[in-house]
């Protein structure tokens, strides 16, 4: 692999850039793998990566319907934080912060790791009680978090407003400081060149079409560039895992949504960090390029069409411009939405199923894009030993049948 | 967005109306023996299908009535709607070529549509 510095950059400013290679390879299907994954985001590469470096399973390949990063990985606002209520979640969000935090030097490819800090705004004295709580309980996990008051909401992002008579008032908000944003491409293609340059095989225009087994037990996947063999399927594909699920009988409790997201021209860094709003349903930061990046709440309705409904739209907007007023006069460039696989429990699924070998990563919902490096992490651990680590084991299926539950939709209302 | 024909008020906006999920998930008869599996197959499972799906809307802003609606959920397309209590009619669907493909129409993501076999790329 070529590495990235800054005497190579120079070098090859001189040369006219002639002599950089391709990130990693184009690779063709091989009649056979020791595991597959289905599903080239973020999570699916991100698995093959540590399979290859902590498992040492380097036979293995990605395959992707479309284009890597294609997905939600590519559709998201980017939004990393770890303040979730319960012990399982801080657990594993934490986790994935953790790691994180030295991806770019770990990965030698700059994801554009921010650590802003993201605010969680608080319009009301129960709002305040439940986010001081989550302070609280966050705090005994080892999650940084802290409360501010309005002054100090006003102090550390100045363009908010705080008036008291606001149709929104901002009583106090939450902040967790080593939250943030980064490059959603950058993480998609530095985990892509990473794990393609240990062996692992990233296979795109490709679609898994169907599972084959014998008596329960995994033997190869169907894919519209031909059979593969394999003991091993990882099914990450976030809006689609009840579809492959399907392929093989398995029911699951997800449900696919659109969720969109809209991005304004580019301005002047206007915005220091994160803001989160549960009660109004609308966030918002400002990527490195200048646009604010705004979201919202998911789309009601089940959907596969990666567009949302325009009211959704209209609403979040609404709920913006009383928070900041200067945002009436930016215009809006582009809006798009992508699938998002939601879980009654607001929390994932990391887990094996009745059929041997065939592992599920999904259940992600409007969250998941903070979880990457730890989902990736969990998931390697459980395809390479057949057995869920200490931080997958509360994610398992059955905890829909066992009624153990992580109900985090209390706690992570908008959960991006 | 869609424009649904609420089948006691006639075409309203979207906006108009709340989603009541998957229809005809009946509440199983209660039985000494039922186990957690099946109560939990009740409660949480969902077939979650990228094609035909039957599910309940409510007229919230309107008749406040309930009433099931079938919906190609790969393009958005309303094939039926009918009322609480009748049976699912027999619709066609134009569904993708493969089970995560794009439909020809009414896909929000033509750019990762699938290439088949001989398509130029
Ligand atoms: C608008 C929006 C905003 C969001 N904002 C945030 C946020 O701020 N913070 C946060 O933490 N999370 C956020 N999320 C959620 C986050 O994007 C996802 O949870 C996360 O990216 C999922 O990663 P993934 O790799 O599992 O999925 P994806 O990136 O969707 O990857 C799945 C891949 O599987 C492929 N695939 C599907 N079917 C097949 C098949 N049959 N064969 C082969 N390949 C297949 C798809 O093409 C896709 O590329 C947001 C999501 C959306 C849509
Ligand atoms: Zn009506």
């Amino acid at each position: 692999m070529q590495r990235y510095n800054v005497v190579r950059l120079i070098r090859e400013g001189l040369s006219g850039h002639k002599g950089w290679q391709p990130a990693w390879r184009k690779a063709e299907p091989k009649p056979s793998y020791d595991a597959v994954i289905i599903g080239g985001g973020g999570h699916g590469l991100a698995t093959a990566y540590y399979l290859a470096k902590l498992h040492g399973m380097t036979n293995i390949a990605v395959v992707e319907k479309g284009w890597i990063g294609g997905g939600n990985s590519g559709r998201n606002t980017t939004i990393i934080r770890s303040n979730y209520l319960y012990d399982a979640s801080a657990a594993l969000y934490n986790h994935a912060l953790t790691l994180w935090k030295d991806l770019s030097r770990e990965l030698n490819y700059n994801i554009m790791m921010s650590h802003r800090g993201v605010l969680n705004l608080a319009h009301d004295e129960g709002e305040a009680r439940q986010l001081k709580r989550r302070v609280e309980a966050n705090r005994l996990n080892g999650v940084q978090a802290e409360w501010l008051e309005a002054k100090e909401v006003k102090a550390f992002c100045p363009p908010i407003s705080v008036a008291a008579d606001a149709r929104y008032p901002v009583i106090g908000a939450t902040l967790q400081r080593d939250g943030g944003v980064n490059r959603h491409d950058a993480v998609v293609w530095g985990f892509a060149r990473a794990a393609s340059d240990m062996g692992v095989d990233i296979i795109e225009q490709c679609e898994v079409t169907g599972i084959d087994t014998d008596k329960d037990v995994i033997t190869g996947v169907r894919t519209t560039r031909g059979t593969i063999a394999t003991e091993k399927v990882a099914c990450v594909t976030a809006g689609h895992t009840s579809v492959i699920a399907g392929m093989l009988g398995l029911r699951l409790p997800i449900e696919s949504h659109p969720l969109q997201a809209l991005v304004s021209e580019p301005l002047k860094p206007v915005l220091p960090c994160v803001v989160m709003s549960n009660a109004v349903h609308v966030y918002m930061s400002q990527s490195s390029k200048g646009e604010l990046v705004i979201g919202a709440g998911i789309d009601p309705y089940l959907s596969y069409t990666q567009r949302g409904s325009f009211d959704i739209i209209e609403h979040q907007m609404a709920a913006l411009i009383e928070l900041f007023p200067f945002v009436s006069r930016v215009r809006m460039m582009r809006q798009w939405g992508g699938i998002v696989d939601v879980c009654p429990d607001a929390s994932p699924i990391i887990s094996k199923t009745p059929v041997k070998g065939f592992y599920v990563d999904g259940g992600w919902g409007t969250g998941g894009w903070k979880a990457t490096p730890g989902s990736g992490h969990a998931l390697a651990d459980l395809v390479a030993n057949d057995e869920p680590n200490a931080i997958a084991a509360p994610f398992t299926l059955e905890r829909f049948v066992t009624g153990n539950l992580v109900a985090e939709h209390g706690a992570a209302a908008v959960a991006h | 967005m869609f424009v649904i024909s609420c089948p006691y008020c006639g075409a309203r906006d979207q906006s108009e109306f709340s989603y009541g999920g998957e229809a005809h998930i009946a509440r199983p008869e209660w039985r000494e023996d039922m186990s957690d599996a099946e109560w939990a197959d009740f409660v949480f499972m969902r077939s979650n299908p990228k094609g035909v799906l039957a599910e309940r809307w409510v007229h919230s802003a309107g008749c406040r009535r309930f009433f099931n609606m079938l919906r190609n959920t790969a393009t958005d397309e309303i094939l039926a709607v009918y009322k609480i209590g009748e049976r699912a009619p027999e619709v066609q669907a134009k569904l993708p070529a493969t089970p995560c493909g794009e439909a020809p129409i009414g896909s929000g993501n033509d750019a990762v549509k699938v290439m088949q076999p001989g398509e130029a790329e």
